[in-house]
């Protein structure tokens, strides 16, 4: 009897454990519905400046980088 | 490879709220959301007063994007955070999360229920076929499609607001205080917030415990 207890006492205290409890972090993934490209679009037919290749991402970026240089006052002037 | 950033150059923002009408305009922003707005410093100090205007800054490692429930948002590939407002649950957490306060909700209906959040796009839409109906009414404007930058940053009449990749931006800003004959205390937190106490020091470096658990 005296064994049966110790042994119930051994069991019961086995679950009195002090594991790690940490947080871990777990990077989520976008679910939504896949985007297109800005690149992957006709430049404005009418009345637009704007110049690219449909599908060639290195154009359009040429586009916007000529776009992102009119913010620039002084080449602007000295143009 | 474009990393599309924003730029605000304090020292020239006059708090005209161009940019923010501007955003309003071209994406017909609803009543009661502010994709932008200027905020002011020291306002009514002569001298001392300074202004920048913020909205999302597309941050290359969003907390928004990270606290998401319902992984709502994407990065696209150059740079610009955006999320789907299908799947948003309009709980929240990103507005938490943002440093900036970009993200904002519509007032649904009554008792204070949210609307699916709202936020800046850089004007480069959403997960909507590209310059569509749908994509207009639910995000704005699809700019960057027609190959041109966000509304706000072209509006800006004293090209205080800049827009676009970050390098480019970085290399305006730079060439611009190298003209104004300033050195690099034009830019940063001494500007923005004054020197500080005559003599202050930097706090220091709070020496790091080993082996703590953390």
């Amino acid at each position: 009897m005296k064994k049966l207890l110790m042994l119930i006492a051994v069991f019961g205290l086995a679950a009195c454990g002090e594991p790690d409890q940490v947080v871990v972090y777990k990077q989520g993934k976008y679910q939504g519905k896949p985007d297109t490209r800005p690149w992957d679009n006709e430049p404005l037919a009418l009345g637009g400046s704007a110049k690219w290749t449909k599908g060639d991402r290195a154009s359009w970026e040429t586009q916007i980088k000529a776009r992102q240089m009119t913010q620039h006052e002084d080449k602007r002037i000295y143009q | 490879m474009a990393r599309m950033k924003f730029l605000v150059d304090a020292e020239r923002c006059i708090e005209c709220n161009g940019c923010v009408t501007a955003c309003k305009q071209e994406n017909e922003v609803p009543w009661g959301v502010n994709r932008r707005r200027v905020v002011t410093i020291n306002d009514g100090v002569v001298g001392a007063e300074k202004s920048i205007s913020v909205a999302c800054m597309h941050c290359s490692d969003a907390p928004c994007m990270a606290v998401c429930p319902v992984d709502c948002f994407y990065r696209t590939d150059d740079g610009v955070v955006l999320h789907d407002k299908d799947l948003c649950i309009g709980c929240g957490y990103c507005f938490y999360a943002c440093p900036f306060g970009a993200p904002q909700f519509p007032q649904a209906g009554a008792f204070g229920l949210r609307g699916k959040m709202d936020k800046c796009t850089f004007c480069a839409g959403g997960p909507e076929t590209d310059k569509s109906e749908a994509e207009f009414k639910k995000y704005g404007r699809n700019r960057l499609a027609e190959g041109k930058l966000p509304a706000c940053a072209e509006m800006c009449s004293t090209k205080a607001l800049l827009g676009g990749d970050g390098d480019v931006i970085a290399d305006i800003y730079r060439e611009r205080v190298l003209r104004r004959g300033k050195g690099s205390e034009v830019w940063g937190w001494g500007t923005a917030y004054g020197p500080g106490k005559p003599g202050a020091q930097p706090p220091a470096q709070q020496p790091q415990p080993t082996g703590a658990r953390s």
